[in-house]
């Protein structure tokens, strides 16, 4: 199963994440096999595949919440061994799975977190929280003072992502990022957040298991099996060329859902006919 | 109850100062000490285990061990530094109470990190913060309730143990409780139960305000209740220093805990005032091996014991002494030479232990002595003090007798008397001059084999004292062969009856003995040193 799939596209910049045959083990489990990927300035890459396939594990060896057993991970042209790990972790953004919000700190200071930890001027931080409030549509004045519990999932999530993006960072990672919220409230969240991040020319890897938003987010969509790259490829490649029947099966499943959509629309309408 | 309220400032001042520096130092070494094994985990179940370990330990028996354990420390650190660590009052109430501090804030610390949401910390170490900015900033803020729980849990603990800290010579609330229950002086053992209950509360609610303040962003309640915290802690300190810098020497005047003590310590208290000027301190309650420490220490000045009680306990004597006379003279001799402590002189009576029962009872058995008792004793029980079963007099008595009693019931020695009376036991180990005998309509038996030693009250003066402050010594002398034991049993019984506190009595007396000096003393006779001269 060689991972199969093209060059990143639009890399004018050349890649800014790299993984070069990363591999973590817990005792004989191999979580992460080998995995080699390049992630573009400016793109998006979405890293699919169902749970346990590795996917959050080599998310978080990007900024080192996971150490690689082997192999090499690159963030903007450095080893990351380079960096201590925190510097590196206040360079990269991150959006945690289930959020994460500091439950003891208001919004603003959960946005502020990592600002003021790179030690900004405080007026400098004040600003950048307004302004990203604003960017996440939480007028600033009405929730800056707010404590997470007083948020609801959707504005807890937009906090995340606030936080995330606070620090201007170059690369984001987002785990899951919307995978708890109702429909439209994600639906919404996702065209937003995808504006906000083509404005910011933010690159970002983004896991998740829902084949609609990898649809709709990638750039290119990376399918991960058993730790082990499947396919990567922009995803009208993966829907024309899947290189194996796991990826022909996951590229499938919009298209199984739509028409289950439509025969039950059919025979609705029959039976209005009849 | 005005005497009471008189000596709160004081009780209550040492009962802060126990408690307070016993929760500080308890935190600051629970807190790390709890964040250290959340690092490091194989150590926890060792280091909780330890800390359970000690709470076991009943907590009087914590506080006792530490004198000796702090004596030997003493001489340790001695040798090493220079300085004596002291083996009775502040510092091993301080030591107990501390180690007794430390399990609720250490549990309760590992509790609460260890709750802290897996997810959080990720997202502490995902947004960027070091190892110490996670703990910081993160985790103990988010344990800090259930901390605080555990600091709470152990101030009303702190507060409550202290009042056990009497016997080991702390000043605190405990005083008027231990006084209280020996002299039968119920406003006093109220106030102290009150005082301290009120204490506890007042730390458990000052604690929870500044935490629920800080957590619930109420600034002005979390500074008001901090401020008052403060002020407490404040005042402490400022009474160590008021006590450290009191440099005008002060006389401390020991006393076991029971009122026949009582009321002779504040005898002589009055009389030094009278005769010197000199202000006096009284140290109560003691245990009876840790006020003779004292005294050999030189932490206590001054306290009255029995010379039977030092001829079987310190030196550890049991054959049979030829007579009062030389018993005193061997007592005299062993303390000088031994421990440097010097016999003032005798008070003039006895209060020896002794057998005693019910009137009654004694006439319908026939019993008038001992050896009338141990021919009926395998069906009598025998009630004794604490320590009675464990004296050489009373193994001394078994032998020379043969007393074979039914049952031995060890209790507090103010309630031997009243169980006698009622039948809750037969026999009890009486003290000679105690005043509840004729209150009781109990009969002492006869020591027909002499085979308790004599019990003469004397009054024994620390090393340093007699060349230190021989003007003290010199106004004791009115006192030396003054009391005669129907006096001290009328004084005990004044006070065992409720009528009048130890003081009171106390100062009846001197001015009864002024009156009789001034009216058949020879006109001129002044205080005289009697040929007393201080050991050199």
């Amino acid at each position: 199963m060689a991972p199969v799939g093209g060059n990143p596209r639009g890399a004018s910049g050349g890649s800014v994440i790299e993984l070069v045959h990363v591999t973590r083990r817990y005792g004989d489990v191999v979580a992460v096999d080998e995995l080699s990927l390049e992630v573009a300035r400016g793109e998006l890459l979405v890293l699919l595949g169902g749970s346990g396939c590795g996917k959050t594990t080599t998310l978080k060896m990007v900024n080192r919440l996971v150490e690689p057993s082997a192999g090499r991970v690159m963030v903007a042209g450095r080893d990351t061994r380079d960096f201590e790990a925190h510097e590196l972790r206040r360079r990269i953004g991150y959006v945690f799975q289930q959020v994460g919000l500091f439950p003891h700190l208001s919004v603003a200071q959960n946005v502020a977190v990592t600002p003021e930890l790179l030690g900004w001027p405080t007026e400098r931080v004040r600003a950048r929280v307004d302004q990203l409030l604003e960017l996440v549509e939480l007028d600033p004045s009405q929730f800056r003072e707010r404590r997470p519990d007083q948020l609801s999932g959707g504005q807890q999530q937009r906090v995340g992502l606030a936080r995330a993006f606070a620090a201007e960072p170059e690369v984001v990672l987002l785990d899951e990022p919307f995978g708890a919220l109702d429909p439209l409230t994600r639906d919404r969240l996702q065209r937003w957040f995808q504006q906000v991040r083509r404005e910011l020319g933010i690159t970002a890897l983004f896991v998740t298991h829902d084949m609609v938003e990898a649809l709709a987010l990638g750039d290119r969509i990376a399918v991960l099996d058993a730790g082990r790259l499947v396919q990567v490829g922009s995803p009208a490649e993966l829907l024309r060329a899947p290189a194996s029947l796991v990826v022909a099966e996951l590229m499938d499943t919009p298209r199984r859902q739509a028409r289950a959509i439509d025969r039950l629309l059919e025979s609705d309408g029959s039976a209005g006919r009849s | 109850m005005r005497e009471q309220l008189e000596l709160l400032p004081a009780y209550l001042t040492g009962h802060l100062q126990l408690t307070l520096v016993a929760l500080l130092v308890g935190a600051a070494v629970s807190v790390p000490l709890g964040i250290w094994i959340t690092r490091r985990k194989s150590l926890e179940p060792a280091v909780l285990g330890a800390a359970s370990l000690i709470q076991t330990i009943p907590s009087l028996a914590l506080l006792a061990i530490m004198v000796p354990t702090l004596a030997a420390l003493g001489v340790l650190t001695e040798r090493a530094f220079g300085f004596e660590l002291r083996g009775i009052g502040f510092a091993p109430a301080i030591v107990a109470l501390t180690l007794y501090s430390v399990l609720p804030i250490l549990r309760n610390t590992v509790t609460g990190i260890k709750g802290v949401d897996p997810a959080l910390v990720e997202a502490a170490r995902g947004v960027g913060m070091t190892a110490r900015q996670q703990l910081l900033r993160v985790e103990l803020p988010l344990a800090m309730p259930v901390i605080v729980a555990g600091l709470r849990t152990s101030a009303v603990w702190v507060v409550g143990t202290a009042t056990l800290s009497t016997p080991v010579g702390a000043e605190s609330l405990g005083n008027f409780i231990f006084s209280g229950l020996q002299t039968r002086n119920q406003s006093a053992v109220l106030m102290g139960c009150l005082a301290a209950g009120s204490l506890a509360l007042l730390l458990d609610g000052l604690i929870l305000a500044v935490e629920s303040g800080i957590r619930r962003r109420r600034r002005g309640l979390a500074a008001l209740a901090l401020a008052l915290l403060a002020a407490l802690y404040a005042y402490t300190a400022a009474s160590f220093v008021a006590e450290r810098r009191g440099s005008a020497r002060v006389v401390a005047i020991g006393s076991k805990a029971f009122t026949e003590q009582y009321i002779l310590s504040r005898m002589l208290a009055e009389r030094i005032a009278a005769g010197t000027g000199l202000a006096t301190r009284a140290v109560e309650s003691l245990g009876s091996t840790v006020v003779f420490d004292a005294l050999a220490g030189g932490d206590v000045d001054l306290y009255v014991d029995y010379s039977g009680t030092i001829w079987a306990t310190i030196m550890k004597r049991d054959q049979l002494p030829e007579d009062r006379a030389r018993v005193l003279e061997e007592v005299t001799g062993h303390l000088r030479e031994e421990y440097g402590i010097s016999v003032v002189g005798s008070l003039g009576f006895e209060n020896t232990y002794a057998l005693g029962m019910r009137a009654s009872q004694a006439r319908e058995l026939g019993i008038r002595s001992i050896s009338d008792l141990a021919r009926h004793a395998a069906q009598l029980e025998i009630g004794g003090d604490y320590e009675f079963f464990q004296r050489g007099e009373w193994k001394a008595l078994q032998r020379a007798y043969g007393l074979e009693f039914g049952a031995e019931r060890s209790m507090d020695p103010a309630l031997m008397y009243e169980a006698v009376a009622s039948g809750g036991v037969d026999v009890i180990s009486a003290f000679s001059t105690d005043g509840r005998i004729a209150g009781y309509e109990i009969v002492l038996l006869e020591d027909d084999l002499a085979v308790i030693p004599p019990y003469d009250a004397i009054v024994m003066a620390s090393p340093q004292l007699p060349s230190e402050l021989p003007q003290v010594v010199r106004a004791l002398q009115p006192l030396l062969g003054a009391i005669d034991a129907p006096a001290m049993q009328r004084m005990n019984l004044a006070v065992d009856s409720g009528q009048s506190s130890p003081s009171e009595v106390a100062r009846e007396f001197l001015a009864r003995l002024d009156a009789a000096r001034a009216e058949g003393g020879a006109g001129a006779d002044p205080p005289a040193p009697d040929g007393y001269t201080p050991p050199q």
